[in-house]
Parts: structure tokens; C-alpha cells; sequence
């Protein structure tokens, strides 16, 4: 049987309900004077979606990059050098206090209740820091040593096989071939909620990409926000990357489908498609993210879906990633804004329920702090090794 | 499966049924639960310890202990702390004596500055204030052209002499402003900050340097409701390095439970002030304490279901179809009236989300989740194919009509059968139900008391669901807030009384039943 036929029904019960509370309150309100209301503002409905062929969209411009002086992205090697340092520098001092912890003399409950609780306070939520503090202190409990150093190396082993690390952690580029056995640039698309820094991971990557020597091209698909296309333009133009981009309010479907088709007319390595940021919560919206991605297919495959989630992110975060790998099929995550206080663990249970790797981290507002995420170097960056 | 702290708590307590009273282990238990469900709220862990510790006080006495339904004391406790400390002190805008008055925003990035300075100037204009937006965000790119933007959209003037891209003096800017201001007359000035992370010294000097050169008369904090564990320390961050006078949570619309929310207001002690719900210029309103809590603990938001269905509902329809599938008069309820009613509904929204406002539901939020609202539309689309005569009776459905209906619908004939036929049991169950609250002074009593009566009629559920539903502690309140709403009894008289009675608000037993997919009901 067909629970929706339920559903449907206990819709208008709910309705019913609604009506005789609707009922009562007009009754209640006409006896004593009530004191005015104030009313919220209608809920935003989703943003209307231009329906229609690809066809008879507005042709998106496509931006003239820039002829001033381009900006030489860092080279990868040195690149990678100065982040690390930059992590083990950082406020992230999540692991190394809880290697201080464990280098007590004697480790008790409340030493086992404060590690607890450092876990917890970096977001990992309540279950996992439960059962890495359970598992550790079996570990020792079996070992039977509590030197500081054996307990910094099992915490330091226990950490990585947390953040998994015989994940596939590359960002898929490489285009294939067409069907017409032309070839076909790699297309990344970068999701997720507004505010968590799409369009500057775009911008970063793009720059990482021409660092190493691929060609790029960007799509502003972000057609919603204010000076969002701007921003990617601005982007763009600081490492000579052209940016296709659409009318503000344009489907962001077809500046998508433009963006990678022109990449692949012009034979670009790469096309990063920016699309707005959207409250998971929005149908409509997602739906509409749903159709970039299966619109831009129509040209090339999707090479790459990065969820980008904000360090600061709570619980929140695991819903966050499950509506977004629905929709969209995510096969990374880009976990942002780590030069802050914020430790995001939440990425430790997203990666464990979704199985999806992170693969990139955002370690700052310059423009060449964007790293691939490897797990013992992670991990070893954040207890200062 | 037990999302939600009332579930949580009803199912810790039922293990103690019979004691009588509830031990202090009992209460440990208890406090564990309200402990986790917390910090899955993302409040922070400081603030939880503090709060279960309060709680933990005024759990221990006689009231609680001997209530008949301590789950749902401890919940209220749990609930009327949370509003105290979320609306301990809430207040307004303050303005300048003399115009005019500056409000900065400050925050990380990415939390909504931008948008927030727009929506709040709209809600200024509203209010008969002329707002000037200033960008002093020069940092991201094009920042300013973003606020540009924002404020011709909400109809008011914006300030932005420097082009930003890392060009120009946020500070001058915003001094400047404040001349530009007073010359052109606007009243409120607007000072859009770029974002900055709390540990950023020489940004949080900036802004700070902002606040010296305007000496703005408010300093709101602009936090977004998904924030996790670092909240504390980010408020903490910005409350001494610039120090903020109030707070403004944004992207509410979203489903994160926001314990940030009480985080900060208890260890900064600066109100929230406004909530952002919405990415439309419009979606702002001031903040309300009771329903943050609410959502803190997930227990369903159904003050801002009635403000919706208010606003979406036509009251005399709504009214004739409630009156008609309760069987109380004015004929019978006919697939038509269904069909006007579900349509009423799905204006307010997805109808997962119309649901999820419903308290109680976390329990079957997965079913809630999978609804696919294009089935939806088939169910629409086969009353839609049906001649005014077959919705208002669905009994002279006949063979050969169904199968018009199907074809017309792009259905099979099966599903015309199953909704005609799950249509009409309920309608029955409805109807029963009624008739019991219609039946006079005597009558709510028995409504209260029947329906669970009935269940456990039916024995013990295979159904672990099923088992937990027949177990747990008889609600009041079938389908209405209160009983007496429909009989001759007192009419609850003020809203109040009506939130109190709608807060024990569950779904009926068999309404959930039919929410579980696992159900296998009658066909």
C-alpha cells in the first residue's frame, strides 16, 4: 500500500485541525481585547525558475578577460608547505589538547570526561566523540600503558582512521570523450548552503588549477545573489580566466549549460560551474539545482559535485550533506574557513554516514589558502607534530 | 528515531512506570537525555551543563516527582528555562537622540551581513525611517557591488565611495558616512562590515576602529542559525574585540535546530534581537523567544503553522469542511472539499515542512522526509478527472467510471481504488471521532480517553513503532487542541491558554499509524 494515499489524507485532517484552532482563537480573540500580533513575513517562496527550452534563454554573455597585469598563482609545492604550517599554527588546537590530556601522569574518569568533551566541542557530535573516547580508552586499558608517548601515537592512529584515510581524495578533472570522440572538459560543480564560501572555493580552485598549468573556465551560475557573477568575474580576471555568465535572475540551468559548453568549444581543460547558495529545506530550490546539474550532463559529464561546508557548521551539517548528495550526488566536500576557531568535525560524521571524502580545505581569505586534505598530514598538522 | 526531547523523554520514563516516583537516578537518566538532545542542537557544551544543572534543581521536587506524566513536566521545565534565558531581556532598536542613528553589523563571514543590512533597512523604511546603506566591506569581491545592488532592491540609498576588491579604508568610509548622512537627511545609517573570523587580530582591530570613528548606537552581532560548538567562542571573540549590543540570527529558515541561539544568549547576555527567515528582503521580523525554544528541542512549531494557515486558509471554508468531515452538519465531507483543503495546505508550503510544524512528528520524520509531492499531484490529478457528482459521493464509483477516472488521471485503476477506499476510512474515523466530541458536556472526557482505549484493544504491535505509540502515555487531545473547543465547555479565552492546550498537541494514534509505511493497513 501506498503511504502518501495516508499522507494525503492526514493533510486535510491537519487542515481540519488547523481550522477549528482557526475557529477558536476568532471565538477566543472576540471576548478579550488581544494584544495586536506581529506577523511574520510570508515564507519565500521558491525562487521562480524560468521554465522553457534551453534554447530560447537569453544567449549569457561571455566576459572578456581582462588585459591588466594577471596575478602568478603560488606553485602547488610551496603552496602546500606554507598551509601545513599554517594548520599546525592555527587556533585549531582540538588534537593537542587532547595530547595534553593524555600526557597526565595518571588518566582518570575526569581526564576520560574532558576528552569527552573537547570531541564534542569541535562539532563532532555526540555519538562518534563517545566511541572514539571508548574506543582509546580500551586501547590503553588493553595495552595497559599510559605513557605519554604511547598514548599520543594510538591518538594519533585512532585520529586518522577517524577522518578515513583510504578515501579517494583527488578532484576529478579529466574530461572524457564524446560520443563524437571530441574531447570533453572535466566539469565541477560546487554546491551548497548560502554563505559557506562557493563562490571563493571556486575562485581558489581556479586558481590551483591554472597553477598547474590546466586551462579553466568559469560559470557563474549563481544567478540569484547580488553581485555573485561579479565576484566570480573578479575571480577570474585575477588569473586571466574567462567567466561565462548570465542575467541576474537567468536560469541558472542555462549559464551552466553555456559555461561548459563553451569550455568545450573552446577545449578548456576544466569548467567550474559556481551555483547559488540554497537552504537545503528549499524543494524548489533543490530542484533546480537537480536541473543544473542534469542539464549541464546534456553537454558533458559531471566529473565532480563539491559540497561546500563551513567549519563552523554544527549538527546541521549531516542534514545539509544527505539533501545535497540526494539531489545532486556529491562526490567531495570542501570544508572551509579552518583558519578560525572552528574545528568542523562535523565533516567526520558526514564522511562516515555519506561516505563521502573531503577532499579540499579553505584555510584563509588569501587567495592561494585552498589545500587537498590528506588525513596524516591533517592530522599531524592539528596535534603540532 | 527518537529525535526529539519529548520522545526521548517519554521513552526513558516509561521504563519507570509503576515506581511512582521518580529516584535520582531516575532524574540522571532523564538529565543525560535532555543533556544530548541539546548538544545535537548544536548549543554549547559550557551552556548545557549550566542549564541541565538548573534543570536538575527544580526536577527534584514533590510536583515532578508525583506528577502523572513526568515526561512531560520535566519538557516543560526544560522548556519554560530555555524562554527565560532566550527572552530574558529582549528589547528594540535603540535611536539616536539626535539622527542620525548608526547600526553596524559585524560577524563572520558568510553569516548574512550583506543581505541582513538590506532586510533591515526595508524593515526600517516600513517603519517610516529613512536607512543609508554604507559599504564599508571592501574585502571580498565585490562586496560592494553586492550591497549596491541590495539596497537599490529594498528602495534605499547606499553609500560606497570606494570600490572595495581590497581597495580603500573601511574605516574612513564609515566615517563619512555619518556626514553623508546627516546632509542628506537619513536618519539611520547602515554600516555593512566586511566578515571576519574571531581570531583575526588585525581584522577584529579594524572593526573595532570602525566603532570608535562612528560610535554606532547599535552593534548587532550577525550569527547564522547553523553554527555549531563554536559559537561561544566566536560571540566571545567579537563581544571583546568590537562588542556587540545585540544579536541577530539568520538563515532560521533553514532546519537547523539553532542552539547557538541559547548558547550566546547565555554567555554573552546580549538579547537576540531579530530573526532572518527567508532570502527575500522581507523576511525578517523580531525575534521570538518561545518559538526558538520550541525549535531548540524540536517539539514542533505550531504557532507559526496557525499564523501560516491564517494567512493561506479561507476561514469560512476551512470551517464548513471541518464541520462536514467531523459529521456535525452541513452535509458529508466529499472528495471535493478534500481536494479544496489538501490545495489550501500545499500553499503553506511543502507539505514535509507543514508536517514537520506539527509537535510530535519527530517520530516519524523519515516517513515525513520521503514524501514525494508529486504524488501528491497524482492524487490531485485523479480527483481532478472525477465529475463534480463522483466527488461529492464517492459511493456511485463504478467499475467503468474508475477506469475512465485511471485513464483520465494516467493512473492505474489500483490507485483509484486505494485513495477512494483510504478516503473513505478515514473519513469514517473522523467521523467517529466527532460524533464523540460533539456529544456534549460528557464529551470530552470520553474523547480523551477512547481512542487510546481502542488501541490497546488491538493488542501488542508486532511493530516496534507501532508498540511504542500503543505504549506511550495517553495525550490529550485527539485532533483538537482542546476538547471542548467543539462542546458546550468553557471556550479556551485567550491565546495563552490555546498555546498551553495545543503544546500536549499530538497527532491521534491512528494518524500515526497510518504514517508508518511498515503499517500494512486494510485494503
Amino acid at each position: 500500500m501506498n503511504p502518501v494515499y495516508w499522507l494525503a489524507i492526514a493533510a486535510a485532517v491537519i487542515v481540519v485541525v488547523v481550522a477549528a484552532v482557526l475557529v477558536v482563537r476568532s471565538r477566543g480573540k472576540a471576548l478579550p481585547p488581544v494584544e495586536e500580533r506581529q506577523v511574520l513575513p510570508p515564507a519565500a517562496p521558491a525562487r521562480p525558475t524560468e521554465p522553457g527550452e534551453l534554447e530560447s534563454q537569453a544567449p549569457a554573455e561571455v566576459a572578456e578577460p581582462s588585459t591588466t597585469t594577471l596575478d602568478i598563482p603560488e606553485a602547488p609545492a610551496s603552496r602546500l608547505v606554507r598551509l601545513r604550517r599554517r594548520l599546525a599554527g592555527s587556533q585549531n588546537a582540538l588534537a593537542r589538547g587532547l595530547a595534553d590530556l593524555l600526557s597526565q601522569d595518571r588518566i582518570d574518569a575526569a581526564t576520560w570526561d574532558d576528552f569527552e568533551t573537547t570531541l564534542i566541542t569541535s562539532d563532532l557530535g555526540v555519538g562518534p566523540a563517545t566511541e572514539l573516547t571508548t574506543r582509546l580508552r580500551q586501547r590503553l586499558a588493553v595495552d595497559g600503558v599510559v605513557d605519554p608517548a604511547t598514548a599520543h601515537a594510538v591518538l594519533r592512529q585512532e585520529l586518522i582512521a577517524l577522518v578515513g584515510p583510504d578515501l579517494d581524495r583527488t578532484v576529478h578533472t579529466a574530461g572524457g570523450q564524446g560520443p563524437d570522440g571530441e574531447d570533453l572538459p572535466g566539469v565541477v560543480l560546487v554546491v551548497g548552503v548560502n554563505g559557506t564560501g562557493k563562490t571563493t572555493t571556486v575562485g581558489k580552485l581556479a586558481r590551483v588549477l591554472v597553477a598547474e598549468g590546466r586551462t579553466v573556465m568559469l560559470g557563474a551560475a549563481d544567478t540569484f545573489r547580488a553581485a555573485a557573477t561579479e565576484q566570480l568575474t573578479t575571480w577570474g580576471e585575477r588569473v586571466g580566466v574567462e567567466t561565462v555568465r548570465g542575467a541576474e535572475g537567468a536560469d541558472p540551468a542555462s549559464v551552466a549549460y553555456t559555461a561548459v559548453a563553451a569550455g568545450r568549444d573552446s577545449g578548456v581543460d576544466v569548467v567550474l560551474v559556481d551555483t547559488a547558495g540554497r537552504l537545503h529545506t528549499k524543494t524548489g530550490l533543490m530542484d533546480e539545482l537537480g536541473k543544473v546539474k542534469r542539464v549541464i550532463e546534456k553537454v558533458a559529464p559531471v566529473t565532480e559535485v563539491l559540497l561546500v561546508l563551513d567549519a563552523t557548521t554544527g549538527q546541521n551539517g549531516l542534514t545539509q550533506a544527505r539533501t545535497f548528495a540526494e539531489v545532486v550526488d556529491v562526490t567531495g566536500i570542501v570544508l572551509t574557513k579552518l583558519d578560525g576557531s572552528a574545528k568542523g568535525g562535523i565533516v567526520v560524521q558526514v564522511q562516515r554516514e555519506l561516505g563521502v571524502p573531503v577532499k579540499l580545505i579553505g584555510l584563509g581569505e588569501g587567495v592561494d589558502d585552498l589545500a587537498p586534505f590528506d588525513p596524516a598530514q591533517f592530522v599531524d598538522g592539528v596535534l603540532g607534530d | 528515531m527518537f529525535d526529539t526531547l519529548s520522545d526521548r523523554l517519554t521513552a526513558t520514563f516509561r521504563t519507570l512506570r509503576g515506581k511512582g516516583r521518580l529516584s535520582d537516578a531516575d532524574i540522571d537518566e532523564t538529565l543525560r537525555e535532555i543533556r544530548i538532545a541539546l548538544l545535537e542542537a548544536d548549543v554549547s557544551l559550557s551552556v548545557v551543563r549550566e542549564f541541565v544543572a538548573a534543570v536538575r534543581e527544580q526536577a527534584r521536587t514533590e510536583e515532578v516527582s508525583k506528577a502523572l506524566n513526568p515526561a512531560q513536566q520535566i519538557v516543560k521545565i526544560v522548556n519554560d528555562e530555555l524562554v527565560s534565558i532566550l527572552g530574558g531581556e529582549t528589547r528594540l532598536l535603540r535611536f539616536a537622540k539626535k539622527p542620525p542613528t548608526v547600526i553596524m553589523l559585524a560577524g563572520l563571514q558568510g553569516s548574512g551581513k550583506t543581505t541582513l543590512a538590506g532586510k533591515l533597512a526595508v524593515w526600517l523604511k516600513s517603519q517610516g525611517h529613512t536607512p543609508m546603506l554604507v559599504a564599508a566591506d571592501l574585502q571580498r569581491p565585490n562586496a560592494v557591488t553586492q550591497l549596491q545592488v541590495v539596497a537599490q532592491q529594498a528602495g534605499v540609498a547606499a553609500y560606497a565611495p570606494q570600490p572595495g576588491n581590497g581597495v580603500g579604508d573601511p574605516v574612513e568610509v564609515a566615517r563619512q558616512a555619518k556626514e553623508v548622512a546627516a546632509h542628506h537627511l537619513h536618519d539611520v545609517v547602515i554600516v555593512d562590515t566586511a566578515g571576519r573570523l574571531g581570531v583575526d587580530t588585525e581584522l577584529m582591530q579594524q572593526a573595532a576602529d570602525i566603532k570608535a570613528a562612528v560610535d554606532p548606537d547599535e552593534v548587532l552581532f550577525v550569527v547564522d542559525a547553523m553554527i555549531g560548538q563554536d559559537a561561544v567562542n566566536t560571540a566571545k571573540a567579537f563581544a571583546d574585540g568590537v562588542g556587540f549590543d545585540g544579536v541577530v540570527l539568520t538563515k532560521l529558515d533553514g532546519d537547523a535546530r539553532g542552539g547557538a541561539a541559547l548558547s550566546i544568549a547565555r554567555v554573552i547576555g546580549k538579547p537576540i534581537m531579530f530573526a532572518s527567515n527567508g532570502e527575500k528582503l522581507a523576511d525578517f521580523d523580531v525575534f521570538h523567544p518561545d518559538r526558538m525554544a520550541g525549535r531548540i528541542l524540536d517539539m514542533g512549531d505550531v504557532l507559526t503553522l496557525i499564523e501560516q494557515a491564517e494567512r493561506h486558509l479561507d476561514r469560512e471554508e476551512s470551517q464548513k469542511a471541518a464541520s462536514k468531515l467531523l459529521g456535525l452538519g452541513g452535509g458529508e465531507f466529499g472528495l471535493q472539499d478534500f481536494l479544496g483543503q489538501m490545495q489550501a495546505v500545499r500553499r503553506m508550503g511543502p507539505l514535509s515542512k507543514v508536517f514537520g510544524m506539527l509537535p510530535g512528528m519527530g517520530q516519524m520524520r523519515e516517513q515525513i522526509d520521503a514524501i514525494d509531492e508529486r504524488e501528491i499531484d497524482r492524487i490531485e490529478a485523479i480527483i481532478f478527472s472525477m465529475t463534480p457528482a463522483e466527488r461529492a459521493n464517492v459511493s456511485i464509483l463504478n467499475g467503468s467510471r474508475r477506469a475512465r477516472i485511471a485513464k483520465g488521471a494516467g493512473v492505474q485503476v489500483s490507485d483509484v481504488n486505494n485513495l477512494v477506499n483510504r478516503f473513505v476510512e478515514a473519513r469514517k474515523m473522523m467521523q467517529s471521532m466527532g460524533g464523540m466530541m460533539g456529544a456534549g458536556p460528557g464529551g470530552p472526557k470520553k474523547g480523551r480517553t477512547t481512542p487510546a482505549a481502542k488501541k490497546k484493544g488491538r493488542g501488542v504491535s508486532g511493530n516496534p513503532a507501532k508498540r511504542n505509540q500503543a505504549a506511550q502515555p495517553v495525550q490529550p487531545a485527539v485532533t483538537v487542541p482542546d476538547p471542548t473547543a467543539f462542546g458546550a465547555g468553557g471556550m479556551p479565552t485567550s491565546e495563552a491558554e490555546l498555546a498551553e492546550a495545543m503544546k500536549g498537541f499530538q497527532l491521534p494514534p491512528e494518524m500515526q499509524q497510518f504514517l508508518n509505511p511498515k503499517n500494512k493497513g486494510p485494503r
